[in-house]
């Protein structure tokens, strides 16, 4: 089975579906000719023509504007907004129109997009290059939220996004892009090469969306994560001893739900970790869930690892990052209680 | 220390407030027929004076003159004119059921009739407009029920849309009406699109984008231009320009720039400048613009010349910001009373006719109200169920939203 970066497999998700399907478009700032400034659509307008995968002007709301209207007529286009930091500009487009275009219409009219974006920190990318705005695409009804961890699922989930019937925000870790990355910033980087999850099936097959994975079963807490901090949790749990079960959500929208009780009610602890900022974060949102799901269940009170409620730094990265050893004093925190 | 003057800040004011005198005499209005008609594959730079001119064919005297004239049958116009009778009709009708408690709002569209109605007549099926909440003539001149629309303006058991947009926000692929969408200028980028994909697919049909002049100032205008500009796409770009955005004048979102047409040739788009009460001067710049768009020969704007005559929406008093008699003083006069002019001038039409034509499009919607509501109205009979709220949220209901259904008890 060949192996793939997080990038590669992306591509390849593309490459698979603008075979199947003459209506996938895919177009956005430098993903034509250049092919990304990521190289994440590398190669696709040199096989599939100008019509197929294009450049576009810098401007987001006209991307995704301009891809709900292809979307109204039988396309489906798959876009990328270049940082998730620059998506703002098309907010009013994602929330007000693709979200809500089926609903408002009764079925008349629907918006079939996938919008890629890379997001997280970890790189030294300061305010406009770290940033997780997940929460602001949960929070709106009628949007599905994707954050994959590594190529198998990158891949298999982007093809789903594709093809899903209902607009799909897909956020890339970039820290990911070329290897995990478990926070360790004074290790040098591994490549995914040397990470089973790098093994990509050729060709088509797809990862559902709104279902969980469980990436390290354990005993004695659960961890909700996603992205970046999957790898974090899993430092945290091989340095601190702990049995942690570590939960990859890969789907915030629909979130899956199952596998969150039956971990916490087996655990009866949870950890919650993510690099968005804290309140109103995605966090608040799943240790709610746990909170009303597995009240009877819990032995400690629902800790969160996030972000802090600044702006994302750039001298102070790694005092911002919520890196193994701030995850692994929650897991001891929750323990002890 | 400079020495130069204060600076100061500039805010455009309209000409005439409540309480003033309106009077347009000093307004250059070309006289009808007076504007040249190029050829459609023309390049923007060799007509950028139809930017600052304005189109017309109708003159005082009730004649079609000049080289846009001549291109609808006669009956195609006396179609035309008992399509905007029955728009007028329907927007009497449903202001009333708002008056009355039926619905909660209403938005008319007194005196910009010929420009949807006209419009429409020039597409063919299968083209897409994408218009905003004051184009209900488009649906009307399509055909579509008058029943349908009240029902959604009535949010009733039969409601197209399930209850679940505010009136006038209708909805029909069929009958080539994008979604209505609340927040303004969304719609313009997503009809480049739409004109995009029908290129990238070597299709034939074409897509139309609608603005009002306020509605120019968001950025979602800007971006369909730059993306309608750099892609040739297949769309006409209109801007109705009745004057008015709710209580504010036409120059503060024009600014310095002269005219809304003016704005197209910053990005190399060819812009037309019409009278928007001249029915057959709209259809004629339509079919322009669309044979353009369908030869494969890329985008026009255009900017219709006309008057809001009405309140904005039924929550509005315009008599707040504007003097009543200004609609009496506009020199464009009324599309409806222009066209019927012309008809009798043509001895197609007679006063009497008239009179009688009237009451049948009276009766027409009358009667389509009273089946709409015997669906019910806002507050009273039958509507949709309470479940059809979590219904196409997403296509197929996540797990999430069943159990928000089942907890409020559908």
């Amino acid at each position: 089975m060949p192996t793939m970066s997080m990038i590669e497999a992306i591509r390849d998700a593309h490459d698979v579906m603008m075979a199947r399907d003459d209506n996938v478009v895919v177009f956005g700032e430098d993903v034509g000719y250049f092919g990304g400034v990521f190289r994440c659509t590398r190669g696709l307008q040199q096989k599939y023509g100008r019509n197929r995968c294009f450049d576009t002007p810098i401007n987001e709301s006209g991307i995704v504007g301009t891809a709900i209207g292809m979307a109204a007529y039988g396309l489906r286009p798959c876009v990328e907004i270049q940082f998730a930091d620059y998506m703002y500009p098309a907010y009013d487009q994602l929330v007000s129109e693709a979200a809500r275009l089926r609903h408002r219409s009764a079925n008349d009219f629907s918006a079939p997009i996938t919008v890629r974006m890379p997001t997280g920190g970890g790189i030294f990318g300061a305010q406009t290059h770290s940033q997780s705005p997940e929460a602001l695409f949960t929070h709106v009804c009628g949007l599905k939220t994707v954050v994959p961890s590594n190529p198998y699922d990158a891949k298999g989930l982007l093809i789903s996004a594709i093809e899903t019937d209902d607009p799909v925000i897909f956020l890339e870790p970039k820290r990911l892009y070329n290897g995990p990355f478990d926070g360790h910033h004074e290790r040098p980087v591994v490549p995914w090469s040397k990470h089973p999850l790098s093994e990509v099936p050729e060709g088509y097959y797809t990862v559902p969306l709104g279902v969980a994975s469980v990436r390290r079963p354990g005993a004695a807490l659960t961890v909700l994560a996603y992205g970046t901090m999957v790898y974090v949790a899993e430092a945290a749990a091989a340095e601190t001893g702990i049995d942690a079960e570590i939960i990859d959500l890969r789907t915030l929208l629909p979130l899956d739900t199952d596998t969150i009780v039956a971990s916490v009610e087996k655990t009866r602890r949870c950890v919650i970790v993510h690099e968005a900022t804290r309140t109103s974060g995605f966090g608040a949102e799943l240790s709610a869930t746990v909170q009303e799901l597995c009240f009877y269940h819990l032995e400690a009170p629902i800790v969160r690892v996030t972000g802090w409620d600044t702006p994302y730094p750039h001298a102070q990265e790694w005092a911002y990052f919520p890196g193994p050893q701030r995850v692994g004093e929650a897991f001891r925190r929750v323990m002890e209680a | 220390m400079t020495s130069a003057p204060s600076l100061r800040l500039h805010v455009p004011e309209p000409e005439f407030r409540p309480g003033t005198k309106p009077d347009f005499s000093g307004v250059t209005i070309p006289h009808a027929g007076s504007v040249r008609r190029p050829p459609v594959d023309t390049a923007p730079e060799e007509i950028r004076d139809l930017a600052y001119s304005i189109i017309r064919v109708l003159n005082r005297a009730g004649e079609a003159v000049g080289p846009w004239a001549g291109e609808l049958s006669d009956e195609a116009l006396l179609a035309g004119l008992r399509t905007m009778m029955k728009v007028r009709a329907y927007d009497a009708r449903m202001q009333m059921a708002q008056r009355q408690g039926k619905t909660s709002f209403y938005m008319q569209c007194t005196g910009e009739e010929a420009i949807a109605c006209a419009f429409q007549m020039a597409l063919e099926p299968g083209d897409m407009n994408f218009p905003t909440y004051r184009q209900q003539g488009l649906l009307i001149a399509s055909g579509y029920p008058l029943v349908d629309m009240m029902c959604q303006i009535y949010s009733n058991s039969r409601d197209p849309l399930k209850g679940r947009q505010l009136p006038v926000m209708y909805s029909s692929k069929a009958h080539g009406f994008f979604s209505i969408s609340g927040n303004l200028g969304t719609q313009y980028p997503q009809a480049v699109g739409w004109a995009m994909a029908s290129a990238i697919k070597g299709d034939t049909r074409i897509a139309a984008g609608w603005i009002g002049d306020g509605s120019t100032a968001e950025s979602d205008f800007h971006s369909a231009l730059v993306f309608a500009s750099t892609y040739k796409a297949p769309v006409i770009l209109n801007i109705v320009n009745n004057q008015w955005a709710i209580s504010t004048f036409q120059g503060i979102a024009r600014g310095g720039s002269g005219t809304f047409a003016a704005r197209g040739h910053g990005f190399g788009i060819p812009a037309l400048r019409v009278d928007g009460n001249d029915y057959p001067a709209v259809y004629a710049v339509a079919k322009w613009a669309i044979e353009r768009a369908r030869r494969n020969l890329g985008p026009t704007l255009i900017e219709y010349v006309t008057y809001r005559a009405a309140a904005h929406s039924t929550s509005d008093d315009p008599s707040a910001y504007r003097p009543k008699e200004e609609s009496e003083a506009w020199p464009l006069g009324d599309p409806v009373e222009r066209l019927k002019n012309h008809l009798i001038v043509k001895q197609l039409w007679s006063d009497e006719r008239h009179a009688q034509a009237v009451a049948e499009v009276e009766a027409e919607v009358i009667a389509a109200q009273k089946e709409a509501e015997s669906f019910g109205t806002l507050h009273t009979g039958p509507k949709a169920s309470g479940r059809d709220m979590f219904v196409d949220v997403f296509k197929e209901m996540p797990p999430h939203l069943r159990r928000q259904r089942q907890e409020a008890g559908y």
